[in-house]
């Protein structure tokens, strides 16, 4: 373990120390850093069965099209090859959500972007599979495509789901809390800005793999690269039809995740399906780019903002429109557009607010949960209008957001329930490191800083599916050698859950977190946990660890205070010895203790839930947004502009960030730079675009860039130099204090760095990424005497008809919407003309 | 011998393997496969990543692009040759205690092209570091804690004391010292 002494390091975070914390607050090796760094851990792609063979999907080369025929008879008696599978085995549909259960494992009737996956074919190696797959032909009769939310709104024909709020519009949403009308009218100053956001992927290293092992009594186990194995094992249940409890699915550690991995997919319900048919283990490792191809990515937003302000900057109050271009599936996509909404009134205190959305369907690869999950989108465009506010405003920045700030114990105009709030704290610290009051707008041309902030979710405060359970278990199993059996069904996804999970039982029970063995994400062993999305393993399996850990001292604490005739209270668990805390020389060794336990109270086992706390909202779409508590952000970006070229450097990013309290100090680290990178990333070059081939060349919508080559994104030489704040505001909900850390440092950094742009010279980007081409324009605009800016036009036309009404707390509200939403449905719209050429598979 | 295939014996990590593989098959796919040493990873297979780093006679090199068929007669190793008998190498010990590796995907093929580089440059300093490094994707830790185990590691290997990471670099900065320092 880390010796910070060593170091010269003090041992622990500010808050750890005022808790008298062991182990908690200090940095510490992770419980499977050994075994990653020799090559031990055991990915999805490095399991073997005996037996095992090889699978590979045939996926569509259409963008959009009716199956006509599938002839497999030339594959069928290729060498190795042990069976054909199309859909008509697998007629029920699956979705991660219960309102879009809209996928089929192989298509049946049609197929919906690039990518889709048609057919399943098992031999005995992978090259076999491969060539075998490449033998199956399809014929195809091409249908219209769907390319954008501006086509989704105009043509609701060829429609791409028989399903959807409207047309090919999968989802519309509009809600008003209070009175924005009024609010802007009180307003002195308003700012309307129309913003986009493109969509971009997660590119976590590891490719996604499964190995389906069938058990000859039915049963079938999955071993897997998810990071929900919980979900996943309700989507197997669903299609193969087998009870639950015949399948079992054990998430691997996964090489990344990042929202990537958060749906059920396709090659995990046919690899089980295709080893119950077999009898024998089926592995699938996906090729990069079909993993471009399933994609679950960040959305493309278009957004229109609108925000009052009075003349010392007072928010009076806002709406905002967002667009999502959804692709071919439902995915998280309900709850991401409410999510592009959700979180805008958690930061900075906004009396009055209304929130449109619409997610389209389109013919591209589905777009799902990316870091941070729809809210990046429509912070970009909140905190570069305020950028532009205060400018208007004549305000710095940075007052101008500490005026608004959102106070502590708050309930929001949405019935958001903020706890802790050290968003001051870190926006002192940016602007202290930075240099910000001496330098910014002070600077020689060509060199500028950027100031944002950001807030983010600490869990989903409601599951997926609706339920009274809890959201996460943890059981722990003591026996007389003194080791410690911690069970739980988070997913490592290399965020560093388990170190976690580990590290809270041993603080609690005063042992060496050696003693720890962790069992995780096996749903037939571990207690349910949701699974690692929205930032909710450290809240939710933190709190079930404290429980669980709690009994388990207790019983011990009975048993030894009987042995040493010294009472419960006045027993100090530590440094892996009971003791009497007045006399720590009576008392005795971790396992001795353990077998006191053991001989009294019989075999040893407790267990621990949580479930998070009740929200105020009970509107429809208040089940997005609530969480027990929110971590805070802020950063200043430091940028080197060439006022000729517009290429630009980013120089210096200063991030602070409260994590309410850290568990381990490295991980925190780890996150908030991790984060830091992911979101420069997508600030200047990641995106997932796709075109239209023009007509020689078949009109099909294709991905631009289905390959790590030319999808651009960070090295070691991108990177600038980074200076990180740990700010910790202990909320009474998190465990130890603790907030989340793994997706909220992400959200400044776009805004941040189009503010530093502005600063250095003096033009505004009001879309992500920002390619230095951007930039050039604006600047060569600006000095035509035009409007120095770069970015898109108009928020597309919909009508969204009557929002609901939802009363705020300050007008006495009771968190219920007083009216039913009414749209007025232009039920035929336009026909689509334009579809690919062409219907034999290639 | 059946069609298309090749016997071979390969040196990794210093011990003589002999293996029969399809002769179009990579020294990745060897490795993983008929060698078993599941360590080399892979996010691409088309020489984009660098994930399937493995030294091929002290030098990095992108094992799914090479045949495993002409590595006869050369020396390889794996991240599994790192740790030996002695105990982990000095870049195992500093990616595991400062956290260098999260998901620990890309962590093998960075361990090895930085172990050459300190093997060459004993005094790699952080262009240097940056430079080795930048075929090497990692989506996880934004290089940082990277870049400071690399340079703690050398500072070990090199018997010196003071390449631990400052208390800035594993607690963040202090709002009251903020960091001013270009
Ligand atoms: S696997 Fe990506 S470079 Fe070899
Ligand atoms: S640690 Fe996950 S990719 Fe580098």
């Amino acid at each position: 373990m880390t010796d910070p002494k060593k170091h010269g390091l003090p041992g622990q975070s500010p808050g750890g120390k005022a808790k008298n914390l062991n182990l908690i607050g200090k940095p510490f090796r992770r419980v499977d850093g050994m075994s990653k760094v020799t090559g031990q851990t055991i990915f999805a792609d490095d399991f073997v069965a005996p037996r095992m063979v090889h699978m590979k999907l045939v996926r569509s080369t259409m963008p959009h099209a009716k199956i006509l025929r599938i002839d497999s008879s030339i594959a069928e008696t290729m060498p190795g090859v042990l069976r054909v599978m199309t859909g008509e085995g697998m007629q029920k549909t699956f979705g991660i959500l219960p309102v879009s259960q809209d996928e089929h494992p192989l298509c049946i009737d049609k197929v919906r972007f690039v990518g889709d996956p048609v057919v399943a074919v098992a031999a005995l190696t992978e090259d076999q599979a491969a060539n075998a797959a490449a033998a199956v032909e399809i014929e195809y009769e091409a249908l219209a495509t769907i390319s954008s939310v501006e086509e989704a709104i105009k043509y609701s024909d060829p429609q791409i789901h028989d399903y959807a709020d409207d047309g090919n519009l999968h989802k519309v949403v509009s809600m008003k809390f209070g009175n924005p009308e009024g609010a802007f009218e009180k307003a002195d100053v308003i700012l309307e800005d129309d913003l986009f956001f493109e969509g971009n992927t997660h590119l976590a290293m590891e490719q996604h793999a499964t190995v389906a092992t069938a058990e000859a009594d039915g049963k079938v186990t999955l071993y897997s690269s998810t990071q929900t194995p919980h979900y996943l094992h309700k989507a197997l249940t669903r299609v193969l039809g087998i009870p639950a409890s015949h399948i079992r699915v054990i998430a691997a550690p996964n090489g990344g995740g990042f929202g990537g991995k958060s749906d059920p997919f396709n090659h995990e319900i046919c690899a089980a399906k295709m080893a119950l048919e077999l009898g024998r283990p089926v592995k699938i490792c996906l090729t990069r780019e079909e993993v471009f191809y399933c994609h679950r990515g960040r959305h493309p937003v278009q957004m229109h903002l609108k925000t009052g302000f009075t003349r010392d900057g007072e928010i009076t109050g806002q709406h905002l429109k967002t667009a999502l271009d959804g692709g071919s599936y439902g995915s998280y996509g309900v709850a991401s557009t409410y999510y592009t909404g959700a979180l805008q009134t958690v930061t900075y205190n906004v009396p009055h607010y209304q929130f449109d959305s619409i997610r389209a369907f389109t013919n591209k690869p589905p777009c799902g949960p990316k870091r941070g999950h729809g809210t990046p989108q429509p912070r970009f465009g909140w905190e570069v209008q305020l950028d532009k506010a205060a400018q208007k405003l004549g305000i710095d920045p940075a007052e101008l957001r500490l005026k608004n700030l959102i106070q502590p114990n708050t309930v929001t105009a949405n019935y958001l329930k903020v706890g802790s709030v050290g968003l001051k704290q870190c926006i002192e610290a940016v602007i202290e490191g930075s240099g910000w009051k001496e330098r910014y707008g002070k600077m020689p041309k060509g060199r500028g800083l950027g100031l944002a902030c950001g807030s983010y979710l600490t869990g989903a405060g409601l599951p997926i599916y609706w339920n009274h359970m809890p959201h996460s278990g943890v059981q722990i199993k003591l026996d007389r050698s003194g080791g410690v059996a911690v069970f739980c069904g988070q997913a490592e996804i290399g965020q560093g859950s388990d170190t976690v999970l580990a590290a809270i039982v041993a603080e609690i029970l005063g042992i060496d977190i050696m003693h720890i063995r962790l069992c995780v994400a096996d749903t037939d062993l571990t207690p349910v946990d949701l699974g690692s999305y929205s930032s909710r393993v450290t809240i939710m399996m933190g709190n079930a660890a404290i429980e669980a850990a709690e009994r388990a001292k207790a019983l011990i604490a009975s048993a030894v205070s009987e042995k040493l005739d010294v009472p419960k209270g006045r027993l100090g668990f530590a440094e892996d010895r009971v003791f009497d805390v007045e006399n720590p020389e009576v008392g005795m060794d971790w396992p001795d203790a353990v077998i006191a336990g053991e001989s009294k109270h019989g075999t040893l086992g407790v267990t621990g839930s949580y479930t998070p706390p009740r929200s105020p909202g009970r509107y429809r779409g208040a089940g997005v947004g609530p969480s027990p508590c929110y971590s805070y952000s802020a950063c200043v970006l430091e940028v080197e502009v060439d006022p000729e070229t517009g290429l630009y450097e980013v120089e210096h990013v200063w991030m602070a960030h409260d994590v309410g309290q850290s568990i381990n100090a490295a991980s925190v680290m780890g996150q908030i730079e991790g984060s830091i990178y992911m979101g420069l990333g997508e600030a200047m070059m990641e995106e997932s675009a796709f075109r239209r081939l023009p007509k020689r060349m078949s009109n099909a919508l294709v991905h631009k860039i289905p390959s790590m080559l030319d999808y651009k994104s960070p090295t070691f030489l991108d990177m600038p130099k980074m200076t990180s704040y740990v700010i910790e505001d202990p909320d009474p909900n998190g465990p130890f204090g603790a907030k989340e850390v793994g997706q909220g440092p992400l959200l400044p950094m776009m805004p941040a760095l189009a503010n530093a742009i502005f600063d250095a010279v003096g033009v505004r980007v009001d879309q992500i990424p920002i390619g230095p081409h951007m930039v050039k324009k604006a600047m060569d605009d600006l000095a035509k005497g035009k409007e120095g800016r770069f970015g898109p036009g108009k928020f597309p036309d919909y009508e969204f008809g009557e929002a609901l009404n939802v009363p705020t707390p300050e007008e006495g509200g009771d968190g219920k919407a007083t009216n039913n939403e009414a749209r007025g449905l232009a039920a035929d719209r336009g026909t689509m003309t334009i579809k690919p050429v062409g219907g034999k598979k290639s | 011998m059946a069609d298309g295939m090749t016997t071979a014996t390969l040196k990794v990590n210093g011990e003589d393997r002999t293996v029969v593989f399809p002769t179009h098959h990579t020294l990745l796919e060897v490795l993983r496969e008929e060698c078993q040493l599941t360590g080399t990873k892979h996010g691409c297979e088309l020489g984009e990543c660098g994930a399937c780093t493995v030294l091929i006679d002290g030098k990095p090199a992108l094992s799914c692009v090479v045949l495993a068929a002409e590595m006869e007669g050369r020396e390889i190793e794996t991240v599994e040759g790192m740790h030996t008998a002695n105990g982990p190498h000095p870049l195992q010990t500093t990616f595991a205690e400062l956290g260098a590796a999260q998901c620990g995907y890309c962590t093998p093929g960075i361990l090895l092209t930085a172990k050459s580089l300190l093997a060459e440059k004993p005094f790699a300093d952080d262009p240097e570091i940056r430079e080795a490094l930048a075929g090497n994707l990692c989506r996880c830790t934004g290089y940082n804690k990277i870049i400071e185990a690399v340079t703690w590691a050398g500072a070990i290997a090199r018997g010196e004391d003071d390449g631990a990471p400052t208390q800035e670099q594993v607690f963040g900065a202090t709002l009251n010292e903020g960091a001013q320092n270009d």
